[in-house]
């Protein structure tokens, strides 16, 4: 098989781990297909292991015949391996290049990762589309269920069956689909239950310089009004970028055409500025160096707060107009698959007390982000530290994940999940031994038969114990719209991302612990007089004699 | 900042979203608004006031504003001009008391005899805390030499000095500091018998020396045979010491004090801090910044830079007396100030006891209110010198919040009783914090005309608990060891201090009022099950049959989930 060709030397003695706020670990290196590790043979201390996919670059460096080599991973992590001996340790080096380069998705540990779990729930069948309709169908029925894009040719990057208004034919579909980007026609993001009001989202209008227009396109999203009402349309682009798209044969809606639809400009950044600015946050957090006045000036500096920032007030825009003004929106940018799916996502957080769970989170996740077409592949494909010129990288889900922290921090009692679930997405989306985040859309994945030949990450998290896990011990279901303050005083950084790895936590964790336990112990004292009381009550109803207080 | 209030005299009228109507009264000691349409009323202490300012008039009438020691900011609309100027030449003659009687301490009454006030303000003593350190000891005694406040009027009358130093030894050495502030001990560190000591800058110009000062700082190394030598800490940038040459002070010449070692920590003086802190406020204070602006705002205001700088000083402090077992002599200019802060951070860092509540009051007490930290002048209680005002106090209590913030499991009490002290700093309700020495204290005869804070604090302990507090984890570090990475310092400035009235920032639930009120139902969860335990087992026999809700003792549970919630009681 193929790896054995890119594994130089399997395994070497001897070998010294350093990482962080832990102890060094002195054992064997081993490299397998997809895995570093190293391990020490005893029983109390902790293996390495580390998928060869979670590598974003390395550097080696020699003393005499000493090697070491610094790993550096997707998830932010920084690891240090000395390696006796020259030839070994640049046989190692090259050995992790390649493995951890490797261009065919096929290659991937995903498809060769058995789970040593057992499967009660498949998660490739968890979150499918017709069963999200059915949600709708309660609800209301002026949707309907298209399967236009059946064979995805009408636009690659949509699952075959989009939600779409009950009047409107798979015809008018197909024209409007010509009109949008990628043909990523008008489609249901979210349905507003309170009010009927509905988001929708898409890819940028082909206008181009001569102001085409689309009847179609028009009558698609008219179609999303009440009479006599007006909707917004909110561009992710400021209003210069859209007008240069008009150039490349994209646009905007015109208000000539679109007379019912008053649109919303904001400036939200694009792939290669984002990865960017992720680029230059985690330096500034790796630099232990810096004084205070440095520090805040390079976090400054790297604008990922201002991003942060941004983001949020756009979907809290979008939510206003929804919840407040009661008025339906429609959202895109560009392609309409990154900042388009950031503001629909992070609406829906807001407005929607169902995707503050983890049942519901993860089928936000599904809908707005894997079957709405992020390109995963494309943008995870390297993380903050790679020396390789970024192509089509960035940390747009990351910024996602990072926004609904912030919101998760300021309202800390109505998410049914933890950080630690946003940090799992977060890993798993750059490395992970599943198949969910392979792939750049539902036609990719079909294609790559991800279904039957990989395990859904969605499979393990809905156990049990993993659930448990994931669980936020504060939560107390709200059923209310959550407005989260976006002014930058009330913003901070992800130190659960960002400076994971940079200080210890023991401190922090064993409070949190604590915390816990105070939970804990009031559930079992107050299940306790429950069951006591109606013990007592039986005994009441059996002998009439006996009152309880 | 927010517009919390709105309002007019007694008219209606509503400018902003969050304005209300209502009436405005002006009492001898507070400001009360009372909204017209829901009898709710908001009152402001006028010693809580520091500035009012009159702007000029506008359709719906005279604007006031109002701004607070506590950071609280509220907007006055009143409708007539000429009414507004009353209240606001009224407010200009009440906020500035000029004499001490004028305070709200004497005349504050909270229906209490003398007893009760008596055994209030006897509730720290200074004594026995040294007593708890294990001094007077065979190298440390107690001397009467300060006793008539002679030899050094800003310094208590108590003062822990090395068995060694002889009276003309101290009063010379007097003579050589600054205010006559000579090196007396603040902590003892009884496991390695290493002092912290604490004085004033010595009065060396280029050249001048004195034998009786050096014998001294000879007298403390010799107390400590751990060590040979004894650090002394200038907290001071070094350019400011170097200035204060010129002017006959200046620091120790390492030549001539055989056995010290020196060093300089850079803390900026009271100015700088005064004037840092004013940009923040700005900086945060401002609506609808970009992040941008936040950020280059918050570097340029230099706050979190002058905490960290506090913080890394006391860490050094730490490391000196609890690794190498060296006594250390902390000074600044004058040594109420820096050295203040830095010796009372650093006894946090090393002894477990000052970061109960009780434990904090004393240390409160001793290396602030009994060491002369210039309460009056800090703080502005009478019309003073604006140049002295400086949030020096205020900076250790955002200190402590941080390492509040980095060891939650370590401190008895949550930030709620810190801004409570911070809150009555300010207000001048009780007597502990008024005047600038303990000898202007004793002529105000505040013991015996005023309430001390501490008994009010006690009696409300339940209020500012830290439900995370475990005393067991300060069995296991007794000396903690914060990290000061720029980063580690967290939230980036300290909301509920500085935005503590404009709620439109914060979080909107809090971790720490969900966790309070759970450990209330637990509590009261507690006494039910007792009750129907106690009902159970009255029952008749017949119905022993039925399966005993085994394991329902509550200490069992108690203490396997974590000696921590103990703190309580």
């Amino acid at each position: 098989m193929e790896f054995a060709e890119l594994i130089k030397t399997p395994r070497v003695d001897g070998v010294v781990l350093h990482r962080p706020f832990m102890p060094t670990v002195e054992g064997t290196l081993c490299l397998t297909g997809h895995h570093l590790i190293l391990s020490s043979r005893q029983d109390n201390t902790e293996e390495l292991w580390l998928l060869h996919s979670n590598i974003d670059s390395i550097e080696k460096r020699f003393v005499g015949s000493l090697g070491t080599i610094i790993v550096k991973c997707k998830d932010l992590r920084v690891i240090q391996l000395d390696i006796p001996g020259m030839e070994e340790c640049l046989n190692i080096a090259s050995s992790i290049e390649a493995l951890s380069t490797l261009d065919s998705v096929s290659l991937m540990y995903p498809f060769f990762y058995r789970p040593m779990f057992e499967v009660i729930e498949d998660g490739w069948n968890s979150f499918l589309p017709e069963d999200a309709f059915k949600d709708l169908e309660s609800m209301t029925d002026e949707w309907r269920l298209s399967d236009v894009n059946k064979d995805f040719s009408v636009c690659p990057s949509y699952p075959p069956l989009v939600a779409v208004p009950k009047d409107i034919d798979d015809d008018t579909l197909r024209k409007a689909a010509t009109f949008r980007h990628s043909g990523r026609f008008p489609v249901l993001s979210y349905y507003h239950k309170k009010n009927g009001m509905v988001m929708m989202r898409s890819g940028q209008p082909l206008t181009g310089t001569n102001g085409r227009r689309c009847k179609e396109d028009e009558k698609l999203i008219n179609a999303t009004l009440r009479p006599g009402k007006r909707g917004y349309i909110i561009d992710t682009r400021t209003i210069n970028v859209a007008q240069q798209a008009k150039a490349r044969g994209g646009g905007f809606e015109s208000e000539a055409n679109y007379p019912q639809w008053r649109r919303i400009h904001k400036a939200l950044e694009r792939s290669n500025v984002l990865q960017e600015s992720l680029i230059k946050l985690v330096e500034a957090c790796n630099d232990q160096s810096h004084s205070m006045d440095r520090w805040l000036s390079k976090l400054e500096a790297s604008s990922w707060q201002t991003h942060v920032k941004e983001i949020l007030t756009t979907a809290c825009l979008a939510a206003q107009c929804i919840d407040r003004e009661g008025a339906s929106v429609l959202v895109h940018g560009t392609e309409g698959t990154d900042s388009t799916l950031q503001v629909t996502s992070l609406a829906q957080i807001i407005l929607d007390p169902a995707c503050r769970t983890i049942r519901g989170f993860q089928g936000l996740v599904e809908r707005e982000w894997l079957q709405a077409g992020h390109p995963f592949q494309q943008r995870c494909a390297q993380s903050a530290y790679s020396n390789s010129k970024p192509r089509q990288e960035s940390p747009v889900f990351l910024l996602f994940l990072d926004c609904v922290w912030q919101i998760l921090r300021q309202f800390p009692c109505s998410f049914e999940f933890s950080e630690s679930f946003l940090v799992l997405l977060f890993e798993h989306a750059y490395a992970s031994q599943f198949g969910t985040f392979l792939g750049n859309s539902t036609a990719e994945r079909t294609r790559l038969s991800l279904p039957e030949k990989t395990v859904s990450l969605w499979s393990w998290v809905n156990r049990p114990q993993e659930l448990e896990r994931l669980t936020n011990p504060l939560y107390e279901a709200n059923s209310l719209v959550i407005w989260p303050s976006v002014a930058p005083q009330s913003l901070l950084l992800w130190e659960g991302v960002f400076l994971r790895w940079n200080r210890s936590s023991r401190c922090l964790d064993e409070a949190y612990e604590e915390m816990v336990h105070i939970i804990e112990y009031n559930k079992e004292l107050q299940n306790k007089v429950n069951s006591l009381r109606r013990q007592l009550a039986q005994l009441e109803t059996e002998d009439p004699l006996l009152q309880t207080p | 900042m927010f517009y919390t209030q709105l309002y007019s005299q007694e008219k209606h009228l509503s400018l902003l979203n969050k304005s209300t109507n209502g009436t405005l009264y002006l009492t001898a000691t507070h400001l009360i608004f009372v909204e017209s349409s829901s009898n709710n009323s908001t009152s402001i202490l006028h010693h809580h006031i520091a500035s009012v300012e009159k702007l000029s008039l506008t359709t719906t009438g005279c604007p006031l504003v109002i701004q607070c020691r506590n950071f609280r900011v509220v907007h006055f609309v009143v409708q007539r001009e000429r009414d507004c100027h009353d209240i606001y030449s009224s407010l200009l003659r009440l906020l500035r008391p000029v004499s001490y009687e004028e305070l709200y301490a004497f005349s504050y009454n909270p229906k209490q005899n003398d007893q009760q006030r008596e055994e209030g303000w006897q509730l720290i003593d200074l004594g026995a805390e040294f007593e708890r350190m294990g001094v007077p000891c065979d190298q440390w005694q107690l001397t009467d030499v300060n006793r008539d406040y002679k030899v050094c009027e800003t310094y208590p009358r108590d003062l822990y000095v090395p068995i060694t130093a002889s009276k003309p030894i101290i009063v010379g050495s007097s003579k050589f500091r600054s205010k006559g502030r000579f090196p007396v001990l603040t902590y003892f560190y009884q496991e390695k018998k290493a002092a912290v000591c604490r004085c004033s800058q010595p009065l060396s110009g280029f050249s001048a020396r004195c034998l009786e000062d050096e014998s001294l700082l000879q007298a403390i190394s010799k107390a400590n045979h751990n060590s040979r030598f004894v650090y002394v800490m200038d907290t001071r940038p070094k350019l400011n010491a170097l200035a204060n040459r010129a002017a006959g002070k200046g620091y120790e010449n390492e030549d001539n004090y055989s056995n010290i070692r020196f060093q300089f920590v850079g803390i900026e003086n009271i100015h700088v801090m005064r004037t840092s802190l004013q940009k923040l406020l700005e900086v945060i204070g401002t609506r609808s910044l970009n992040m941008s602006d936040y950020l280059v705002g918050l570097e340029s205001s230099g706050w979190l830079r002058h905490i960290k700088a506090v913080v890394d000083a006391a860490i050094f402090l730490t490391k000196a007396v609890t690794v190498e077992g060296a006594s250390v002599l902390v000074h600044c200019s004058d040594g109420w100030d820096r050295t203040a802060q830095v010796c009372s951070l650093g006894a946090l860092l090393m002894d477990p006891y000052y970061r109960t509540m009780k434990g904090f009051m004393v240390l409160i007490e001793k290396d602030w209110i009994s060491f002369g930290h210039k309460f009056a002048d800090r703080c502005d209680q009478l019309d003073g010198d604006p140049k002295e005002v400086s949030p020096i106090f205020t900076q250790f209590l955002e200190c402590v919040w941080q390492l509040t913030e980095q060891f939650p499991q370590a401190f008895e009490f949550s930030e709620w009783f810190l801004l409570q002290i911070h809150e009555h700093v300010h207000s001048c309700q009780y007597g502990n914090f008024l005047g600038n020495n303990q000898r202007q204290r004793e002529e105000l005869q505040l013991r015996e005309r005023t309430h001390s804070l501490w008994a009010f604090l006690m009696s409300e302990k339940q209020n500012y608990l830290n439900p995370f507090y475990s005393p067991a984890y300060s069995e296991v570090h007794p000396v903690l060891a914060p990290s000061t990475l720029p980063y580690n310092f967290k939230s980036v400035f300290w909301r509920n201090m500085y935005h503590q009235f404009d709620r439109s920032m914060h979080p909107r639930q809090s971790i720490l009022k969900a966790i309070l009120t759970l450990r209330d139902n637990s509590r009261n969860a507690e006494s039910t099950l007792q009750a129907l335990e106690t009902l159970q087992l009255q029952l008749p026999p017949a119905t022993s049959r039925l399966p005993h809700s085994g394991g329902t003792h509550k200490p069992q549970r108690s203490a396997a989930a974590g000696g921590g919630r103990g703190g309580g009681g």
